[in-house]
């Protein structure tokens, strides 16, 4: 089959490789009908996230046609599903305590040495991203093989479009949770850095969730825009200094709640992130956390900080002082999915969330290495790639 | 040894290489603990490894294990530098409890270990501790060497009690690879 894989830094290739195999009796296979390029997948791209190998299929964000399954799989031949891109077992304690993103025994055993020196613990496993999380081959395929495919998949039903549901598989959640996480009481001001799809979602989930203002923060005017255009305020960090309006605009108080939706690649010209932009090209430091200690210090004594935005591994000048002393709460992880497909899917099929508005670039699977680029590249026009990897059959 | 007393985490993993001695059947000097908590009840844990053959289907490294008797065992183990073979003794069996072995004389590692069951908080399922020690084939080179090679106890325990942990949980052990056609170095 054909695939995207990553070979180093910006440096991804459409290979033809071995098509999956059922492995495991809880398994099933799919065809690609339709995936997308995650913002995640640019901190991949960029080469911040160690223990990728040259050839690994990239993709969490896919959903496609049940073209074979395990012996004790539930999932139907012919059945259309979207597919969550963390994968759980749906046996564990974390998994029966709906923290699926936790669980204990998707990770294989001998990907699981380096995480526990690195984070304590190792973490669910995850599609196409890194072998830390399993190394599982990712979606942005033509065919996937899916572990656990009695869990986490959700059956859309007939009649709905691949591109109202994809958004299941990643970013709508995540920005749902992130808002969640944000435990917002009425009355309340939310801050959001980071105008990409999980910022944008989490804006729209804050309003759903009772938000009475959300301002969101970033520097791409089309992306502001589309902030607005959901009823959020925006502040443009190159035109004013971010801490000084939202002091000003929420009256010397600060955001009740604050959401990191950047995560360990911040931009902008400031001296602390340029400092760690050196460590990272060097080696001394791993991410660049400027967002999130922006947040952190404007956020409200005994507020909420909730953070999507993706970290792997160590943040420098971390302003730790500023969460204690303000006694601020601090809720972060990878998304659990699960947990949120059924709801997420009613509120799409009952039309009251619409994802679609997103997609700016439609391309067939062999044009994925330029939908990289472009995403890295032109973030203002460039919101979400969507590959489908029948189109260029269907035009040749 | 001073007379202070020791503190409440098991005595394998004492900094005291003596202390870590002393919590083995056999004594040797490289020693290693590990735990995993397993969603099952006690005795089913213990059955289930109380039957040694079953074990073969867990334990990544090993080759094949031969039930002898009710209390002897052969183990063909692979490691840095090809098959290591001993026959395995149980010295101490405390129903639902706790399960001690030493190798007899005559093996290609002279090792020991135990493994203690234990009810983990209420609703949580079993601790399932596991202790190995043996005289590292090649003394400390032999241990770099192996750790290098990944075949090193410790890691080896480490990977043995998850997969254990997936099979029992979830009826399967977890893998993201297809098996390697060719076979086994």
């Amino acid at each position: 089959m054909r695939a995207l894989t990553w070979h180093g830094k910006h440096d991804v290739r459409v290979d033809t490789v071995p098509d999956p195999e059922i492995l495991n009796p809880r398994d099933a296979i799919l065809k690609i009908t339709s995936t997308a390029i995650c913002g995640s997948d640019l901190h991949l791209y960029d080469g911040y996230i160690p223990t990728m190998k040259a050839g690994d299929i990239l993709g969490h964000e896919f959903m496609g046609e049940v073209v074979e399954t395990g012996p004790k799989s539930t999932l139907k031949k012919g059945q259309r599903v979207v597919v969550p891109f963390v994968i759980a077992c749906g046996e564990c304690y974390f998994c029966g305590k709906q923290q699926y993103s936790a669980c204990d025994n998707s990770n294989p055993a001998d990907n699981q040495d380096i995480a526990p020196n690195l984070w304590g613990a190792a973490p669910a496993g995850l599609f196409g991203y890194s072998h830390m999380t399993g190394g599982y081959p990712g979606g942005q395929a033509e065919y996937v093989r899916v572990p656990f495919s009695d869990v986490g998949p959700i059956v859309i039903p007939d009649g709905i479009e691949d591109e109202k549901v994809l958004f299941l598989s990643d970013i709508l959640p995540t920005g749902w949770m992130a808002a969640e996480n944000c435990d917002i009481e009425p009355g309340d001001t939310v801050a959001v850095w980071g105008c990409g799809p999980v910022g944008l979602f989490g804006i729209q989930s804050a309003f759903v969730l009772g938000a009475h203002r959300v301002i969101a923060i970033d520097h791409f005017p089309h992306r502001l825009e589309l902030a607005k255009q959901m009823g959020a305020e925006v502040i443009n960090f190159e035109q004013t200094d971010v801490y000084d309006a939202l002091m000003t605009m929420t009256g010397g108080i600060g955001p009740d709640a604050v959401m990191d939706a950047v995560g360990l690649e911040s931009h902008g010209l400031y001296l602390d992130n340029v400092v760690d932009q050196i460590k990272a090209s060097t080696f001394l430091g791993t991410d660049r956390p400027h967002a999130l200690r922006q947040a952190i210090m404007a956020c409200r004594k005994g507020g909420r900080v909730s953070v999507p935005g993706v970290y792997g591994g160590f943040v420098d000048k971390f302003p730790f002082g500023a969460v204690m002393e303000k006694g601020l709460t601090l809720k972060t992880g990878q998304t659990h999915v699960q947990r949120y497909l059924p709801g997420l899917l009613q509120a799409i099929l009952e039309e009251k969330l619409d994802t679609t508005f997103l997609i700016s670039d439609r391309m067939s699977l062999e044009e994925a290495p330029k939908g990289y680029a472009k995403f890295k590249n032109e973030q203002n026009e460039c919101t979400k790639v969507v590959l489908k990897p029948d189109w260029a059959k269907a035009t040749a | 040894m001073s007379d202070e007393a020791r503190d409440d985490a098991p005595d394998i993993l004492a900094k005291d290489a003596e202390v870590r001695r002393g919590d083995t059947p056999g004594g040797q000097s490289s020693v290693t603990g590990v735990a995993v908590t397993i969603n099952k009840p006690r005795q089913e844990l213990y059955a289930y490894w109380r039957d040694f053959s079953n074990l073969a289907g867990v334990m990544e490294n090993v080759e094949s294990i031969e039930v002898l008797d009710r209390n002897r065992s052969h183990w063909k183990v692979k490691g840095p530098n090809g098959l290591y073979e001993w026959d395995a003794i149980v010295t101490e069996d405390v129903e639902g409890e706790r399960i001690a072995w030493k190798s007899a004389e005559g093996a290609d590692v002279e090792n020991s270990g135990w493994v203690a069951f234990s009810d983990a908080n209420p609703g949580r399922g079993t601790v399932v501790t596991a202790a190995i020690a043996y005289e590292p084939p090649g003394g400390l080179v032999g241990k770099v060497v192996a750790k290098l090679t990944q075949k090193e106890p410790r890691i080896q325990a480490r990977r043995d009690l998850r997969r254990l942990k997936q099979l029992l949980e979830t009826g399967e052990i977890a893998t993201s690879s297809p098996p390697n056609p060719a076979p086994k170095a």
